[in-house]
């Protein structure tokens, strides 16, 4: 009988002793990023204010400024998403909706799983011998944009397709007796209910490719702007409407820029770079938030 | 069914529809609307296919832009030589210094991911409410979201100080710290794979070890952990190829000269970080450098390859188990 309770103690107290220690892990884990982010704000928080953000970077410190690159970052995602969104959806829906199952599917298939694991800088290079050289497209912001669209499409097929998935068979099967096509089904009936999904998807995708900086570094995105992309619209009256210009022009990013100043000695790029990371860690941050809270909002009010 | 339908079709339940409450048709009926429907079902096709153009351009780039590069360099002085100095008046070809770098950093990252990634895992699953579990799984996967060049800032302008405390002979440069923090970067890769894992070992197996008067702690760790290993060991693989291919923590944090040396207080250039170095220069297209960055490509490109397999087989065996 004291054998046992014996036993009984020492159970309760190994499992105590463990709910301690992950508890504790998980919390230190935590800690971890909130070091992170104190130490940004200790070295950067004081230098954010409008003149940071409509400056050109600058050799002197006090004078620089991020407007180049925040303009390059918000250009690139754009070219990102208008190729990368479209391109995965699509995809999505075809492997999930429309392909059998043959060697072309399961081929494509571990085709895209392998691409989720493939080094983000291999895209560079992959995209430094094709999109820079081989189609001439030099280091302008379409060659970035393509890189990182290239870089985010797993993402958003297999957002896209675990998205398709949560819908039950019934849905498609209702919508098909009624005499709905394929596209009919997947337009008017899969693709609303599964928006959430897929923009929780996508948006991790983009918060993703904000903070990417080696397959840009790779296509030789330059660290030194200041001069901003032509405006697709000029008052100038020789040069009216360009309304695609700006995709040739060279560009700078956010993370180049960042690390543009990590690297350069002196504690005042040093504060610059911290800035910038604030920037940086707050687009990424808020953007994962929005899609953790829509993922939770759309299970809770979902009920098939 | 269909008597019902077209004896009373306006309370059909369809008579709203745009075929004024007509049976529907089992196929789009108009030549044109069964055109749209191939071209659509095309257009969906090309997408699926493009992922594989990706795919080819990676290999074919890689294999075309460091032909020339292993043309003048034998694969025995890229594999044996034990310096790697491209870009030197005396230049050495030899891989291994910047293989070095980059399994030690990606060693010291898994000592801090593993343990801590599979307890987290493991407390998750087995320990934490459920509903405490449903609010720390995303906070921790916010740890992968943070930009990688915020991490090398971090490393260089917290982590090193710190370590420096302890170890006062530790130089600016050093493997250590970046790898710290490349660990703590992918801990939420291995606790959330894991803890994935975990949850797919069936109640019963657990129950059963409760019935022979097991408790939690000894349930979880001799009964459910080795049931989940393939698919625990498949979440490590795949932060072992993440940890491979980071770059950017590195590249700020750990030093630029290729270094053959496996002790983590040195400075080192890993794979990644030659390539940014490279990269960050003027690159004509053919120059020495483009094509070093190429061969340089190919070893990061096949070692996370490798990695990569290895977690989709032991990934694959773990689905079966159940």
């Amino acid at each position: 009988m004291i054998v046992t309770d014996r036993f009984i103690a020492r159970t309760r107290l190994q499992d105590r002793a463990f709910s301690v220690l992950g508890a504790t892990l998980t919390v230190g884990a935590m800690l971890f990023l909130g070091i992170l982010l104190f130490d940004l704000a200790r070295d950067g928080l004081s230098r954010i204010d409008w003149q940071f953000l409509t400056s050109f970077p600058s050799r002197r410190p006090g004078m620089a400024g991020v407007l180049s690159a925040w303009v390059g970052s918000l250009l690139i995602m754009l070219v990102t998403a208008v190729t990368a969104i479209p391109l995965g959806i699509a995809a999505g829906v075809y492997l999930e909706e429309y392909a059998r199952k043959n060697w072309f599917a399961t081929a494509i298939e571990i085709n895209i799983t392998n691409l989720a694991g493939v080094p983000s800088i291999i895209f560079g290079l992959m995209a430094l011998g094709l999109f820079v050289f081989r189609f001439n497209f030099g280091q302008s912001i379409l060659a970035g944009g393509l890189t990182l669209g290239c870089l985010i499409l797993p993402i958003v097929i297999v957002s896209t397709r675990e998205a398709l998935r949560t819908i039950p068979r019934g849905m498609r099967e209702a919508a098909y007796a009624l005499g709905a096509t394929r596209w009919q089904v997947a337009r008017h009936h899969l693709l609303p209910y599964s928006l959430p999904g897929i923009a929780t998807g996508v948006i991790i995708a983009i918060s993703r490719a904000i903070g990417e900086t080696a397959p840009l570094i790779t296509i030789g995105a330059l660290t030194f702007i200041a001069f901003l992309p032509p405006a697709p619209v000029t008052l100038d009256p020789e040069f009216a409407v360009q309304p695609l210009k700006w995709v040739w022009s060279p560009f700078t990013v956010l993370p180049i820029q960042m690390f543009n100043w990590v690297s350069r000695p002196g504690d005042d790029f040093l504060r610059n770079a911290a800035a910038t990371g604030i920037i940086l860690i707050g687009l990424t941050l808020t953007m994962n938030a929005v899609a953790v809270v829509l993922r939770y909002r759309m299970r809770r009010r979902i009920k098939w | 069914m269909s008597t019902i339908l077209s004896d009373n079709p306006v309370s059909g339940g369809i008579a709203g529809s745009r075929n004024g409450g007509l049976l529907p048709p089992l196929r789009s009926r108009s030549l044109l609307g069964r055109l749209a429907e191939r071209f659509i079902e095309s257009g969906l096709l090309l997408a699926a296919a493009f992922s594989v153009l990706i795919t080819g351009g990676i290999v074919f780039v890689l294999v075309s832009e460091s032909l020339p590069f292993f043309r003048h360099v034998s694969a025995r002085e890229f594999l044996t030589d034990r310096l790697w100095t491209p870009m030197f008046a005396d230049p050495h070809h030899g891989i291994m210094p910047l293989v070095a770098g980059t399994l030690t950093t990606t060693a010291v990252a898994l000592l801090v991911a593993m343990p801590v990634g599979t307890l987290i895992a493991v407390w998750l699953s087995e320990f934490a409410p459920s509903r405490l579990r449903e609010v720390l799984k995303p906070a921790l996967e916010l740890l992968a979201a943070v930009p990688t060049v915020v991490y090398g800032y971090f490393a260089v302008d917290f982590v090193t100080p710190a370590l420096q405390a302890f170890i006062p002979d530790l130089p600016t440069f050093n493997m250590l710290g970046p790898g710290i923090v490349m660990g703590v970067m992918i801990i939420p890769y291995v606790s959330s794979l894991s803890e994935d894992a975990i949850r797919a070992v069936p109640m019963l197996l657990r129950e059963g070890s409760y019935a022979l008067g097991a408790g939690k702690f000894t349930t979880a760790m001799r009964v459910v952990y080795p049931a989940a290993f393939s698919g625990i060991a498949s979440a490590y693989v795949l932060a072992i190829s993440r940890a491979v291919g980071e770059t950017m923590i590195v590249a700020i944090a750990a030093g630029q000269q290729p270094n053959l040396s496996f002790n983590p207080l040195d400075p080192a250039a890993t794979i990644t970080a030659f390539i940014v170095q490279v990269s960050l220069g003027d690159l004509p297209h053919g120059s020495i450098g483009y094509q070093s960055i190429f061969a340089a490509g190919v070893t990061l490109f096949v070692m996370t390859l490798g990695f990569n397999i290895i977690g989709a087989v032991m990934r694959r065996r773990y689905r079966q188990a159940y």
